[in-house]
């Protein structure tokens, strides 16, 4: 058997190995040319960005459904209304290197529009755009929230509301009439802020925000979790009832936690959007949504390392599968929504606790 | 080889047939005239001529136009040789002798424009003398159309003679279209008046089209009392058209709330049970549609006689198939997560994505074909272009039955009892001595069975491929959601209520948007009854 001591070991080398290649990625590929051996391709460091997104969703999914027990079936939603009002800037971008050679986008050219609709005003500063990721997710989710909270909606009910809504929106989104590019969505985007979005440097930036807001929530929500406020939000998960009759408002704590959620899974869908260079309705997808759930449950709900590990384990299982054979992938997928609900109800993150007692244990008894 | 003189009698035979066939045939063809003129260089001679033979009622006339229609009358260059060429045989028109074989040289008659639409209508003229009522009924639908004066006593004629009621009521349609284009002045004015009776899109058109001016600023009707009576009539064919209309979308919101009931009624029952959405609902619904392509199959195949019945048999077999895959289903997994209403969610949703993959590898990514039996398909026709379909009207009929059948089996037999027990307090239940181990498994099982019936009526009348399920998902659950837990009215209701006002807000807002207010009116009533319509009244604070 393993000592505990080695296993601390091992686990810190990893984590160091890790993250000494998290950083070296992008530095490999901003600083280092094509030919050299320590250079890294687009393809990883755009591949390792979109994870990191991901993995802020799945901590996004965990504070909400890990500690406050609200399981939403729609988190994509705030994911790709992050995604979109950072996409209108990027469109604005485009500038007159569209295909029309027009200051409109390309797509509202090829719809005969005149002009740009009044919600696409000021989207051409930065600023602005980067403000209306986070109020733009951030006050659906909170009218959506404060509504439901109020009526006292959860649990199963709950969820089949939030993947309501982010069905219809998607529907909405569909519609070319909304003026956000149809089933399309928005693609080709050429620059941020006047630097070329596909230029190295570009990527390792991106990359480095990813990393920079994944490692700043995890604090967060590490900070929040250990307060009085986490301490609440975890009662609400085991008993709200008794909770409420203690006298705590639990619709102020579950509205918080909620909104900050849906923020951060804008500020991840901001985050994705310029490094995968596309955004459409199917982002909004009700199984698109399950999905996160499921990056969390694998990784561990109610830990905070654990949803990040899921959403990366998950989604390199899935780039993996998509490529090698992509027919067996929901068969995979499937698998793991069963076996992981019935076997490993903590997940991974569980599993690891599980094996540290047990070698504690034996190292105790000997 | 033949014996010699087995053929040789064979000749004979020939011979003396064919000699029989001339003497009998040895007259010009008695429509002669007008064939002469069909051929001729006059245009209107022509399709004259086209009426002519369409109205004579004669029994050699259908062969002669289909000829015309079909390439099979010869001239040649100065119309003194005109053959009449058929599958069997060569007549030359003009002698009436049967020939061998045609000289070289000859050219089919011209067929203009003009030529085809009169050959449309002398088609139907003549089809006004066949004995089949639903002939007769479609040449006089065709004969509306007609603008030759020379059919108007012909059609009169044929209104008084007909026996068949709507072929009547449309023929004198037909007469006052063509006095309306041809009549006197008060023959016009009556006619404008009687053509209030008819739906004919068609008739519509022409009114209407009565009633404009043209470029100069004139009255395209000069007559004032023409115009008037009219004007009259469109305003009642009109109205009577809206209440058809009205119908055809109530019926149309009635049928689609009764697909909506048939997809959410089972998962109504096992989340009344559970607790939990059932989210490879739709996949069971998926499997009775494939269950129905598999019997299709297997009828084909084995019993191509009785091939009109196999949606029939298709409905216990989906039944009890899907049944039992959810009574497999609930042995080997729900079980082990009841009281984990969450989990149970995502693992019904992956148990859906197997399921749909496993149909992907299985029967292939594409739709299969299932087609509808004749007394499925069709429809009635209410008035011009509104039909119902046939389809339609059984799937209300069939979700009646179904509801019926759960109603009974629900409130009417000790199973039922059982299962409304546990549904409403399982520990009770448990301990008044119900094994509500076996009630969970059964009734999972039966709501799984009516998934499959409701897969039965979605293979006949859309796409049954790999994804249907996920199509009707999301409906079944608001269904579900704002209908309540454990009451079937709620479901019944809710799901008609759905289907009505989501085609009623089609015509307006168009398909998607629909959906989208029904989805935002759906999230916004459950704000205010979060129970959803009929809620069971009790005391506890846990909901």
């Amino acid at each position: 058997m393993i000592s505990l001591q080695r296993l601390n070991q091992i686990t810190q080398l990893l984590m160091v190995l890790i993250l000494a290649t998290g950083l070296w990625l992008p530095i490999g590929h901003w600083l280092f040319p094509p030919d050299s051996m320590f250079h890294v391709s687009a393809f990883w460091v755009t591949l390792i960005g979109k994870f990191m997104c991901y993995a802020i969703l799945a901590l996004a999914m965990d504070l909400i459904w890990g500690f406050g027990g609200i399981l939403s079936l729609g988190q994509g939603l705030f994911f790709a209304l992050g995604g979109y009002a950072f996409g209108m800037y990027l469109m604005r971008e485009i500038r007159l290197d569209g295909v029309y050679k027009n200051p409109l986008p390309d797509f509202m050219v090829f719809l005969d529009w005149k002009e740009l609709p009044w919600y696409w005003s000021f989207t051409d500063s930065f600023g602005y755009s980067l403000l209306l990721v986070v109020l733009l997710p951030g006050l659906v989710a909170f009218v959506f929230g404060w509504l439901a909270f109020r009526s006292r909606i959860k649990g199963v009910y709950f969820s089949i509301i939030t993947q309501a809504l982010t069905y219809a929106a998607m529907l909405a989104f569909f519609r070319n009439d909304m003026g956000f590019g149809g089933n399309n969505g928005f693609t080709d985007f050429k620059r941020i802020l006047g630097f070329s979005i596909t230029s190295p440097g570009m990527r390792a930036t991106l990359y480095l925000l990813s990393a920079t807001a994944l490692i700043t929530f995890y604090l967060l929500c590490r900070r929040l979790v250990q307060s009085r406020f986490g301490q609440v939000l975890t009662a609400v998960r085991d008993g709200e009832s008794r909770l409420m009759f203690l006298g705590y408002r639990t619709l102020n704590f579950k509205l918080f936690a909620w909104t900050l959620a849906a923020v951060m899974s804008g500020i991840a869908g901001a985050l994705y959007v310029p490094q995968v260079g596309i955004i459409n309705p199917s982002e909004m997808s009700p199984a698109q949504s399950i999905e996160i759930a499921i990056w969390t449950a694998v990784g561990g709900r109610g830990t905070l390392i654990g949803p990040i590990i899921g959403a990366f384990g998950v989604n390199a299982a899935k780039s993996w599968f998509t490529v090698a054979m992509p027919q067996y992938w929901l068969f995979f997928l499937g698998a793991i929504f069963i076996l992981v609900t019935l076997f490993l109800p903590k997940g991974l993150a569980g599993l690891w606790q599980k094996i540290t007692e047990k070698i504690t244990r034996v190292e105790k008894a000997s | 080889m033949l014996p010699p003189l087995v053929t040789l009698s064979r000749l004979v035979c020939a011979a003396l047939l064919l000699l029989a066939a001339t003497i009998l045939n040895a007259q010009p063809h008695p429509l002669h005239e007008s064939v002469r003129d069909l051929v001729g260089d006059d245009p209107e001679k022509r399709v004259a001529a086209v009426y002519k033979i369409g109205i004579s009622g004669h029994p050699l006339a259908k062969e002669l136009l289909d000829a015309l229609a079909n390439d099979g009358l010869m001239v040649n260059d100065d119309a003194s040789q005109i053959f009449l060429i058929t599958k069997n045989s060569t007549i030359d028109l003009l002698t009436g002798k049967e020939v061998t074989t045609a000289p070289s040289g000859l050219e089919s008659a011209m067929i203009t424009n003009a030529v085809r639409s009169a050959l449309d209508q002398a088609n139907a003229a003549l089809a006004l003398t066949l004995a089949d009522p639903e002939a007769r009924r479609n040449a006089a639908r065709s004969l509306l159309l007609s603008t030759d004066a020379a059919l108007l006593p012909i059609v009169e004629e044929a209104a008084r003679k007909e026996s068949d009621e709507d072929a009547r009521t449309e023929l004198l349609m037909t007469v006052s279209m063509l006095k309306l284009q041809f009549g006197s002045l008060p023959e016009r004015q009556a006619a404008a008046k009687s053509l209030a009776d008819s739906n004919s899109p068609v008739v519509q058109r022409t009114l209407s089209g009565l009633l404009k001016k043209n470029t100069a600023g004139e009255w395209v009707e000069p007559d004032s009392v023409v115009r008037q009576n009219a004007a009259a009539s469109i305003e009642v064919i009109e109205n009577r058209l809206r209440k058809f209309e009205i119908f055809a979308n109530l019926f149309s919101g009635l049928s689609l709330g009764s697909i909506l009931l048939l997809a959410a009624l089972g998962l109504a029952i096992t989340y009344g049970l559970m607790g939990v959405i059932n989210m490879a609902h739709g996949e069971f619904l998926m499997i009775g549609a494939y269950v129905t392509f598999l019997t299709q199959g297997l009828f084909r195949n084995y019993f191509p006689d009785a091939f009109a019945l196999y949606v029939l048999a298709a409905i216990p077999l989906a039944f009890l198939i899907t049944g039992a895959i959810g009574v497999i289903l609930e042995r080997t997994v729900l079980r082990w997560l009841y009281g984990r209403p969450l989990e149970t969610l995502l693992t019904t949703w992956g148990v859906s994505l197997l399921l749909i993959q496993g149909c992907r590898t299985i029967f292939g990514a594409q739709n299969v074909e299932v087609e509808n039996p004749f007394w499925l398909s069709g429809g009635i026709t209410l008035a011009g272009d509104l039909v119902i379909p046939w389809n339609r009207i059984m799937i209300v009929g069939f979700a009646i039955f179904v509801v019926g059948m759960v109603a009974i089996l629900l409130t009417r037999t000790r199973a039922g009892l059982y299962v409304r027990g546990v549904t409403q307090n399982r520990s009770m239940a448990a301990c008044n001595g119900v094994a509500t181990d076996k009630v969970d498994m059964l009734t999972f099982g039966f709501g799984s069975g009516i998934a499959g019936l409701g897969g039965v009526a979605l293979s006949q009348i859309g796409n049954v491929g790999p994804d249907l399920g996920q199509q009707y998902i999301v409906d079944s659950f608001m269904v579900v959601v704002l209908g309540g837990v454990g009451q079937l009215a709620g479901t019944i209701i809710a799901a008609l209520g759905l289907g009505s006002v989501t085609k009623l807000l089609e015509p307006m807002t168009g398909a998607v948007l629909a959906k989208i207010s029904v989805l935002v009116f759906i999230i916004l009533f459950i704000q205010k009854r979060p129970q959803g319509l009929f809620a069971l009244k009790g005391r506890s604070a846990e909901t």
